[in-house]
């Protein structure tokens, strides 16, 4: 049958073939939309990028995202991730370990001792060398604060607890503190595997996040991969993703080996990636595709 | 673990308004068709049915079936004439019943 259609085919094909071209040229642009959680909370998705970063402006991730899931994180309600926030709630308030303890017997009400912890991790630890971030502190905490065992990675109360941690800094502006201890160099270090090349593809977080957000990898729109939003509500596995999940995700999608999570590469490259999002709102937690 | 269901809902209303009810809940919803590393089949395990009764009277109930994703959420909308409470409940494969209320008071 489509024999006898060819002509008219080519025709259509080609009328069909231009209105592709503009309205993906439409599509791939960062919407121009912005995020107020609850009609209340202004979120900062588009910020003047912090001395030295590479691109003309930091832009969330929200933006790459289709309307619908945009929709989801702009009601606290709809956002789904506030499941796994709520479940966090639980685990902080849960006494575990020899010592009896939870994690408000020592902090109280999260919502004003935990407020700025999300935006700053992160951080240099003295006792332990390196930088700590907030599924560590937690470990650390419980080891010994709580004589709790340490979550293993992504399991447990980690995933929410942190989620929830970080919740309380929805909204204030991302910004680490590079000047103590050893920041600088762990950010050189994360700067290095930011721009190294791996895998079987060739293929580094600057080829992808850099040099083509707001292009499409298949049907994926990228984005400058900023990591504002983490522990992030990933529709496609309908769950809160951590950040070193993601990660690892990304680096095996290059068909390399991929480092363990909190190993000294990832911690690096969390640092570089955090401080690259520098000025942005804390999303905790983030709806992605 | 099957936690709290998050219902958001008007705590007072004028009679005759016609409020919107939203309703999330945390549940894995299998579908029944998804297999293991051993090629068995992981048994469906999903919320089949929902029901809403305001002071005893359904005013809202739905079936389920496999294709609803993970953490479903159900929106509806009523019209209250009086004080009452609403009661919501969600029924799994296991027979499970996960049950929540929520009370109505009339404005003035």
């Amino acid at each position: 049958m489509n024999r006898f259609l060819a002509p008219v085919a080519v025709a259509a094909t080609s009328v069909l073939a231009v209105a592709a071209v503009t309205s993906m040229a439409v599509l791939a642009a960062p919407a121009d939309d912005s995020l107020v959680i609850d009609g209340e909370l202004e979120m900062s998705t588009r910020v003047a990028p912090i001395e030295g970063h590479p691109l003309p402006e930091v832009i969330s991730g929200w933006h790459y995202r289709t309307e619908d899931t945009r929709a989801l994180q702009q009601d606290s309600f709809d956002n789904p991730g506030m499941l796994g926030v709520e479940e966090g709630e639980e685990y902080w308030n849960k006494v575990e370990g020899t010592m009896g303890k939870s994690c408000a017997s020592c902090h109280g009400d999260a919502s004003e001792s935990m407020v700025g912890v999300g935006a700053s991790y992160p951080k240099w630890s003295e006792k332990l060398g390196k930088p700590i971030n907030v599924e560590l502190q937690i470990n650390h905490c419980r080891v010994e604060n709580m004589g709790a065992e340490p979550y293993k990675f992504d399991k447990g109360g980690q995933k929410p607890l942190t989620a929830f941690i970080k919740h309380q800094s929805q909204g204030l502006p991302v910004e680490l503190n590079l000047e103590e201890g050893e920041m600088q160099q762990w950010w050189e270090r994360g700067k290095e595997t930011y721009y190294r090349r791996t895998g079987q593809l060739n293929l580094s977080c600057a080829t992808c996040h850099e040099d083509n957000n707001g292009k499409y990898i298949r049907a994926d729109h990228l984005s400058q991969g900023n990591v504002n939003g983490f522990p992030t509500y990933r529709l496609k596995q309908s769950n809160l993703i951590s950040l070193h999940n993601r990660f690892r995700g990304c680096i095996r999608d290059t068909r390399a080996e991929y480092p363990a999570a909190f190993s000294d590469e990832l911690m690096g490259l969390e640092v570089y990636t955090t401080w690259r999002g520098t000025g942005l709102s804390v999303e905790t937690p983030a709806v992605r595709q | 673990m099957a936690s709290k269901p998050r219902v958001k809902i008007p705590k007072s209303v004028s009679a005759g308004d016609v409020i919107t009810i939203k309703t999330l809940i945390k549940h894995k919803m299998e579908s029944g068709q998804r297999k293991d590393k051993e090629g068995n089949v992981i048994p469906r395990d999903i919320i089949n049915h929902f029901e809403a009764a305001f002071n005893g009277n359904v005013v809202f109930s739905v079936d389920i079936d496999p294709a609803v994703s993970a953490n479903p959420y159900i929106e509806f909308s009523s019209r209250i004439s009086e004080a009452g409470t609403f009661v919501m409940k969600w029924t799994d494969d296991a027979g499970t019943v996960i049950e929540t209320s929520k009370d109505i008071a009339l404005k003035g």
